[in-house]
Formats: structure tokens, C-alpha cells, sequence
């Protein structure tokens, strides 16, 4: 191998890395205004199927832990800890449910129970393995966000 | 709308009014409106909260188990913790240490010396100037009186050994000091059960306090009380104490759980305690 070929392929890695980060927002850098997150954290639309997986995932999502959501009816056991989400896309915006899966206590208030999933604005003593982590990435949470957008009543 | 979204409970009342034609299967349901009595002793399991106490009502954690679980708790015949009570009753008589006594030579009958100590546990301890759970009295007196080695907390021997003394309480309301010396160790445990914690963010009162009656998944979350402990949990096959419990909360919300027997666990033992006055000692109590 040239040190020219090592050299570029050693470009092409970094210059990957840094649009794969330029092009999703940090928890940390997330603007929550008004209760809406206006774009996209990864600059791309969601996957819904992807995101009806995440929502479901008790070590993801886990939303079905409190909220019963219809279009799920396959799995057993819908908490009753928040609303039902059926029709949640017709109750808000894109942009809102953004912000109500990013961090909810910015658009509910500091009583919720509802975690905020994209935030490291956490409790105190988090387990070693979830510091500075978030529960979901910015993918998942534009997979969430656009699942939630499929449930529609009206 | 925002406003209307206020705590899980409205919701249910929401749901409950609106859609009860629910596709969505729930687990066998719990009579939340049935008295609990053991071989003809009536045990509280709901009692009227005191003016300044942050519930209205006090309602054991029997009271929100499945019908079959229940029914567990109602028969000493039919209840697995009394195995543990069995061994316990064999190492009250059992001699050990260096002072080649039983618990019984110098202690005489449990069903006498030892009734009502679980329901004042934890308590002030004058000669070690510290607050000590039932755990922490069994050690120490092993160590002072009966020259023998601790037992570890989550021991088959602790656990036993806490079952059978508490089991001569049950019945009796729950009644702890919170005055004096344990003023300040309650105002530590208060603390720590509205303090978030975790990955999850949580505080037990999220859980325990806003939302008990709520399903959460498949539980069925309670007001997190303790009167019961040790308790037979189907789930673990045996007995847990009430750090354990503890623990495994903090688990489940993703935080490292403090130790067990440490002061902090210590202090949220006397606050719960506390939230639960009145309610009798069930110990060892069915939960799933
Ligand atoms: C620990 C319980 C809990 C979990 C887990 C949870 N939520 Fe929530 N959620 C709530 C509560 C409670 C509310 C109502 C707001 C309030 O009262 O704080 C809520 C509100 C919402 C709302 C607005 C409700 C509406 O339709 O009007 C949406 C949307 C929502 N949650 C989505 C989610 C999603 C998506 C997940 C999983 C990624 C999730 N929640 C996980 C408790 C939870
Ligand atoms: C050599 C005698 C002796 C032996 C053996 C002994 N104890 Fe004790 N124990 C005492 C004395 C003395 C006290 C202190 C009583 C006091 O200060 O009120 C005590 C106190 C206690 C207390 C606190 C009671 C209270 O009301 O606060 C508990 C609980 C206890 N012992 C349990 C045990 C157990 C369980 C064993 C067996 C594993 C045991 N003891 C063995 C003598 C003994
Ligand atoms: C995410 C919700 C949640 C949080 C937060 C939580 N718990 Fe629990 N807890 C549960 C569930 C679910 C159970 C089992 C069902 C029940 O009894 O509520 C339980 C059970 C208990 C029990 C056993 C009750 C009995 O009758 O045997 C105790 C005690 C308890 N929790 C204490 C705590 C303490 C202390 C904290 C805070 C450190 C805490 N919990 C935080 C969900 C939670």
C-alpha cells in the first residue's frame, strides 16, 4: 500500500465521521422551543416500521410500559400510566412529538414520569453501562416519531 | 390539552369513562376491595391516612395482587414463607457462639420477647447511637450477646430469622418513632423518595405515589409498602428483604441501587415505614 493510499483512505474515515456527526444533533444541542423541535435530529425522515419495532422493544422505547396503542394489539399487556396513544398524530404535530419523545418534561413539565429519551439531562446514579447515554438514539426517536405520525383516528 | 395532562390518573378515569371496550388483554385482575384476614385474624390492609401524610388512603400492597396470589397469603398452609419460618423457629433453638447459647436461652419464648419489635423497626439504638433495622438488631446481638459472626443480609439464616421474628408482630399496626434522634434520618429518607434517579429519571413517587392502581406493562403498581417483608416473591422464588426490593426498583429504572444495610437504605426503610403506619404486619406477606 502507498502512503498516499493510506493517507487518503485515512481522509475518506474522518471526513465520514465528522458528516455522520455534522449531521445529527447532539442530545446536549437539541433546541426545544415552544414545545416543538422544528427539524429532524439526523437530517433525514424516520423509518415508521422501524420505529413501531422501537416503540414495542422493552429495552428501547418500552412505551407500551404506559401507554396502550391499538395498532399494537398483538402484544399483551398495554400500561395505563400515560393516554392511550391511538390518534396521537392527530392531537400534534410532527414537530411536537419530536419534542414530546426527545424530552417530554420540557413540553409536560418537571412531574412527569414519562422519560425523556434524548436527553442527558438525567437522575442521579445511572448505572456505569447508560452514563451519558441516551435510551434511544437520534435515529430511533425519527423512527418513533414517525410511527407515532401513522397513528391517526380521524 | 397540554393542561389536561396533568398525572397518568385523570387518564384512567378518561379511559375507563370512554373506552372500556379495550382490545387489549390485561392480566388477571386484582380484587382491590377484598379484606384479608389469616386464620380468623383480621389484618389492615387499608387504613386512613393522618392529616399531614402525603396519601389519602393506606393501602397494603396484598391489596393489589391477583385474586390467586391473594388467596396464597390467606392460609399459612398454602403460604411458601413459611418454610423460611420454619428454619427460623429451628435456629432460635439452635446454640452458637461463643457463648454456646440459643437465641432462645437468653431470649425465652419469640412469641413473646420478640412480638411488636417488627412493627417499630428500623429504630434508635442508644448504645450504638444509630439508627438499626431488624437486620441490623439480629447482627448485633449475635456479635454483643451471643459471640457469634453476622449473618449476611440476604442470608437463608437473615431471611429466616427476619420472617419468624416478624411473623410474631403480624397483626399489629405498623408504628415507628420518627421523633428525636430519627428525625433527621426520616428527612434523608424523604428526600431520597422524590429524588430522581437513573437512566429513566424517576423517583419512587412517580411510581408509588401518582400512579399506584395504574397497570405499568403487566404490573400492577402499589403504593410500594413494606409492611409485608420479608416477603415470598413468586417471582424469586424465596424470600427478599426490603433492601432488595429496594434495589431492584432502582435497578429497573436503570441507577445503581445503594447497598444493602446502608444508611441511605436505612433512612427510606423508616420513611416508608411511616408512609404505611396503621397498616398490620403481614410478614411474610405473597406478592408475584
Ligand atoms: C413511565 C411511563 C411512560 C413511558 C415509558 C412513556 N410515556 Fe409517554 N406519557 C406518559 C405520561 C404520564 C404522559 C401524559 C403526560 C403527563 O401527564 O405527564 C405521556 C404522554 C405522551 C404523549 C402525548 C399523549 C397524547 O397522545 O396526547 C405521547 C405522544 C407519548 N407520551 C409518547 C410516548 C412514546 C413514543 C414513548 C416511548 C418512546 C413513551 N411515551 C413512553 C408516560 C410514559
Ligand atoms: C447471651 C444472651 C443472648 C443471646 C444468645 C442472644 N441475645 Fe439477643 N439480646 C440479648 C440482650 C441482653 C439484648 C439486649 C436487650 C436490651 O438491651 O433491651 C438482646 C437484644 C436483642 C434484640 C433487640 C431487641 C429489642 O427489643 O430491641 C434482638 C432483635 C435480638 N437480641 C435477637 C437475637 C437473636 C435473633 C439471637 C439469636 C441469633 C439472639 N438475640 C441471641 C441477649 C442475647
Ligand atoms: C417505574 C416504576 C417504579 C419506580 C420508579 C419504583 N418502583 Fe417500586 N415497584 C414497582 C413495581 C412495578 C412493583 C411491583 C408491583 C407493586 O407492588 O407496585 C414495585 C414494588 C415495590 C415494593 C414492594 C411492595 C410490596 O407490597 O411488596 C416496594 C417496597 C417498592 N417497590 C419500593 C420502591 C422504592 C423505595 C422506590 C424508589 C427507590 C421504587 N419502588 C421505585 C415499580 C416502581
Amino acid at each position: 500500500m502507498t502512503k498516499s493510499l493510506i493517507y487518503s483512505l485515512a481522509v475518506a474515515t474522518m471526513t465520514f465521521g465528522l458528516t455522520a456527526q455534522a449531521g445529527t444533533v447532539a442530545p446536549d444541542t437539541v433546541e426545544i422551543v415552544d414545545m416543538e423541535v422544528k427539524a429532524s435530529l439526523t437530517g433525514a425522515a424516520g423509518d415508521p416500521g422501524a420505529g413501531r419495532e422501537t416503540f414495542a422493544d422493552r429495552k428501547k422505547g418500552n412505551c407500551l410500559a404506559c401507554h396502550a396503542n391499538a395498532d399494537l394489539s398483538e402484544q399483551l399487556f398495554h400500561g395505563e400510566v400515560g393516554p392511550e396513544l391511538n390518534g396521537a398524530a392527530d392531537r400534534w404535530s410532527a414537530e411536537q412529538l419530536r419534542a414530546i419523545v426527545i424530552n417530554s418534561k420540557e413540553v409536560f413539565g418537571d412531574q412527569t414520569i414519562m422519560p425523556g429519551f434524548y436527553t442527558t439531562d438525567l437522575g442521579v446514579r445511572v448505572t456505569d453501562k447508560f452514563q451519558g447515554k441516551t435510551i434511544l438514539s437520534a435515529q430511533e426517536v425519527e423512527d418513533v416519531v414517525a410511527y407515532l405520525l401513522t397513528l391517526k383516528e380521524n | 390539552m397540554t393542561k389536561l395532562l396533568k398525572n397518568g390518573r385523570q387518564w384512567v378515569a378518561l379511559i375507563c369513562a370512554g373506552l372500556t371496550a379495550s382490545l387489549i388483554v390485561q392480566p388477571a385482575l386484582s380484587d382491590e376491595n377484598a379484606e384479608l384476614s389469616i386464620d380468623g385474624v383480621e389484618i389492615v390492609t387499608k387504613t386512613a391516612a393522618p392529616e399531614d401524610h402525603p396519601l389519602d388512603e393506606i393501602l397494603s400492597g396484598w391489596r393489589f395482587r391477583s385474586v390467586e396470589t391473594q388467596a396464597l397469603q390467606t392460609d399459612d398452609f398454602d403460604n411458601p414463607g413459611f418454610t423460611a419460618v420454619d428454619y427460623g423457629a429451628e435456629l432460635w433453638d439452635t446454640a452458637e457462639g461463643s457463648s454456646g447459647k440459643s437465641c432462645a436461652s437468653c431470649h425465652g419464648a419469640a412469641e413473646d420477647s420478640m412480638k411488636g419489635l417488627r412493627a417499630s423497626m428500623p429504630k434508635w439504638h442508644e448504645g450504638e447511637g444509630t439508627l438499626m433495622t431488624l437486620e441490623d438488631h439480629i447482627n448485633w446481638s449475635r456479635k454483643e450477646h451471643q459471640g457469634a459472626e453476622p449473618w449476611k443480609w440476604e442470608s437463608s439464616e437473615m431471611l429466616a430469622m427476619t420472617a419468624y421474628l416478624g411473623l410474631q408482630s403480624r397483626g399489629m399496626a405498623v408504628d415507628v418513632k420518627v421523633d428525636g434522634p430519627a428525625a433527621e434520618w426520616f428527612d434523608k429518607g424523604k428526600d431520597l423518595y422524590y429524588t430522581r434517579v437513573g437512566q429513566l429519571d424517576m423517583a419512587c413517587s412517580n411510581c408509588h405515589e401518582d400512579n399506584y392502581g395504574n397497570m405499568i406493562r403487566a404490573d400492577h403498581l402499589s403504593q410500594g409498602q413494606i409492611n409485608g417483608f420479608p416477603t415470598y416473591r413468586l417471582k424469586w422464588q424465596g424470600l427478599g428483604s426490603i433492601h432488595r426490593r429496594f434495589s431492584g426498583c432502582m435497578k429497573n429504572i436503570r441507577a445503581v441501587p445503594y447497598k444493602r444495610g446502608s444508611d441511605e437504605f436505612t433512612a427510606l426503610e423508616l420513611y416508608l415505614a411511616w408512609r404505611g403506619a396503621g397498616l398490620s404486619v403481614e410478614t411474610p406477606a405473597v406478592r408475584q
